[in-house]
């Protein structure tokens, strides 16, 4: 019982990290820019496609990560210089439709690039050696990426709290969050703040990017969507716009997930008869398939009831309810 | 204004319709039959969009959720006897015995049955989902219903008895036809046509204006907001239930992201808050699609096409948010009884002469 325990918190943990690095991207251009970035999740696509080249040509993987990274970061900021500067401080639906936008044109042009290069939509991903295989200590087995997700995500948010607290350029992106204009008369170039924000958003979902796609073992030009519903439910359920709300939003995400996917086990740990035995056979029957293939769906029905009930989020301040 | 005057319009765009429909029919020409069948489709959709989110500002992405359950409910309710126990084995037995294939005469009344009691079920749906989502505004209400959206998604694809999961859904009878689709298509446009024109229309144009404001002098916000949220999620299922009926086999995958944002991009380019917008919006980036469609055939860059509705999108919205028409509509009465419009147009010439406000 307490392996099971242990392995589905370790997923949890893992699920959760890479939820909380593609929802701070999502929180830190919303915080700044009031846009809701729905292409966040093809550019993660971009960066799994762009190491799945890196290490299919033979790269190894520290070099891949680097050039995956540096590529995907020239994709988000071309992205913001080409569709979203223009249309800065447009009504909000306007800026969401334009996400829309950018995410077709990403979606598609990956798919017209695989073509020429002749592979198929569905490809499997060269999975390192590194990041493949499973961790075994006594009777619990997690798989070796997960481990890798959690501590990038620990490490890489840590790094951000530190970018953001200690640097000049990460004040200033907090300035710019708190009030655009205030920020603007003030000096600091908003130009600049807003790039950065697309920068760092492109780099952490690169990384998740690389692990999502080993984790799901292939990668096809429309994976970024699920990722970046899920992303953004997070950074609702923790409060949108603020990067502490993002990182606990995912980690809740990730253990409301696995809860409940764990429900489905519930028949077998009700006490001996509490329940007709009728009843426990028809939840052991029902359950596991029922919440296996609605689980998005409760997900959502869980993000519908927190807009409506708690807008602000778990850790959002009352103001921020008419932020969104 | 009195009576003819004012039905000559509509009566005009009937007639003119019917004679081109006429003359398409006879053509025998099954390529352009159906591209105006999916044109009609489209219309009704982008029309239905424009009064939920361009009347009201009210933004809904899970238009095309409707459209998927108006689909499924009257393909499940006109598949023949036979064809149900041939594919929808599972089916529970109170559904199993009911197949609306009837015709009377040349008019498969079954048809227009089950399209009716699609659209009867999904306002009922809309209702209670409309009664809850409503009161959220701006980015809330756009993700709450993309929500909606992925729900119905999920819930088609497990429900396998009802709709057969993820397996196509095929055999529907072949039942669309011009006619069908022009008539719902024409209905769609006049009454939201007429719904604009409406006191209900005035007050959801006030809060999308300004809703703090049109709440302030004492203008309905949730009212009309679930009217056009209810009534456009109507008109959406009657054009899911076309779609079926002219498509024949579909899965759930159609009806997701990629239709909802092609309908986006119609209603954006015509102008949102413009019944005819939308329908010229429609019938440009149909034909545009078309086009496109056969460019990837030939060279095989698949993608191409979205590619380049989606750049056209963001041309659009950044260089003329308004799209074509924004508010305005094409003056049919203007186009079709010029002389009637200037001996009306006279007597308020000195009001005319003023300088017209700037919209």
């Amino acid at each position: 019982m307490t392996d099971y325990a242990i392995q589905q918190i370790v997923n949890a943990l893992s699920a959760g990290s890479l939820y909380a690095l593609m929802a701070v991207g999502l929180a830190m251009v919303f915080g700044i820019l009031r846009l809701i970035n729905f292409a966040h999740g093809d550019v993660m696509m971009v960066a799994a496609y762009l190491a799945a080249f890196c290490l299919g040509a033979g790269i190894p993987l520290e070099q891949t990560v680097v050039l995956m990274v540096i590529g995907t970061v020239v994709v988000g900021l071309l992205m913001e210089r080409i569709a979203y500067r223009p249309i800065r401080g447009a009504p909000d639906v306007a800026m969401l439709l334009t996400s829309f936008a950018v995410g077709q044109i990403l979606q598609n042009g990956t798919l017209l690039t695989t073509r020429l290069a002749g592979m198929p939509t569905l490809i499997a991903f060269p999975t390192p050696e590194a990041l493949s295989g499973v961790i075994s200590m006594g009777p619990i087995i997690v798989p070796k990426v997960n481990v890798v997700s959690f501590f990038a995500g620990i490490i890489l948010l840590g790094l951000l709290t530190l970018f953001v607290t200690r640097t000049t350029l990460g004040l200033s992106m907090r300035a710019a969050a708190e009030d655009l204009n205030a920020a603007q008369l003030m000096g600091i170039k908003i130009n600049r703040v807003v790039a950065t924000a697309f920068a760092i958003a492109a780099g952490l979902a690169a990384v998740a990017g690389l692990l999502y796609a080993v984790q799901a073992g292939q990668i096809n030009p429309y994976m970024g969507f699920t990722p970046v519903l899920k992303a953004f439910i997070a950074a609702v359920i923790g409060g949108f716009g603020s990067i502490a709300g993002a990182v606990v939003g995912g980690y809740v995400l990730g253990f409301l997930e696995v809860l409940v996917t764990a429900l489905a086990g519930i028949a077998d740990l009700l006490p001996q008869g509490s329940v007709p035995p009728e009843v426990r056979a028809f939840l052991a029957q029902w359950l596991p398939s029922a919440l296996a293939s609605y689980r998005d769906a409760v997900v959502f029905v869980v993000l519908i009831v927190v807009l409506l009930v708690r807008p602000q989020g778990i850790v959002g301040r009352r103001d921020a309810e008419d932020a969104l | 204004m009195s009576g003819w005057r004012s039905a000559a319009g509509p009566l005009a765009v009937i007639g003119a319709v019917s004679v081109l429909l006429a003359l398409l029919e006879a053509s025998g020409q099954a390529f352009w039959q159906g591209l105006v069948i999916n044109m009609g489709i489209f219309i009704i959709l982008t029309v239905s969009l424009n009064l939920t989110s361009g009347f009201t500002g009210v933004f809904s992405l899970g238009q095309i959720g409707f459209m998927a359950l108006g689909a499924y409910i009257s393909a499940i309710l006109t598949l023949p006897l036979h064809q149900k126990a041939a594919y929808l084995a599972d089916l529970p037995s109170w559904l199993a015995g009911v197949h609306l294939d009837q015709e009377l005469g040349p008019v498969p009344v079954g048809f227009l049955a089950a399209t009716l009691i699609a659209a009867g079920i999904v306002s009922i749906v809309a209702w209670l989902v409309g009664w809850v989502l409503m009161r959220l505004s701006g980015h809330f209400v756009a993700v709450a219903t993309l929500g909606f959206l992925v729900i119905v998604r999920v819930i088609l694809f497990n429900a396998d008895a009802f709709t057969r999961g993820s397996r196509t859904f095929s055999n529907v009878t072949s039942y669309t036809n011009l006619w069908w689709t022009a008539a719902w298509a024409l209905l769609t446009v006049y009454v939201v046509w007429r719904i604009k024109r409406s006191s209900y229309g005035r007050d959801m144009f006030a809060q999308r204006g300004d809703r703090v404001a049109a709440q302030a002098i004492g203008i309905r916000i949730m009212e009309p907001r679930l009217l056009a949220f209810v009534l456009g999620a109507a008109f959406s299922a009657v054009a899911g239930s076309l779609y079926a009926h002219f498509i024949t086999s579909f899965s759930p995958t159609v009806f997701y992201f990629d239709l909802t944002f092609r309908v986006i991009t119609m209603l954006v380019l015509g102008g949102m808050g413009s019944v005819s917008g939308s329908v010229i919006g429609t019938v440009l980036i149909v034909t545009l699609a078309e086009g496109l469609r056969r460019i990837e055939d030939v060279t095989l860059w698949y993608g191409l096409s979205q590619i380049i509705l989606a750049v056209i999108f963001i041309v659009v919205i950044t260089v003329r948010r308004e799209g074509l028409m924004g508010q305005n509509e094409v003056p049919l009465d203007r186009l079709f009884w010029p002389e009637t419009w200037r001996r009306r147009g006279l007597p308020s010439a000195e009001a005319a002469s003023d300088p017209d406000p700037p919209p």
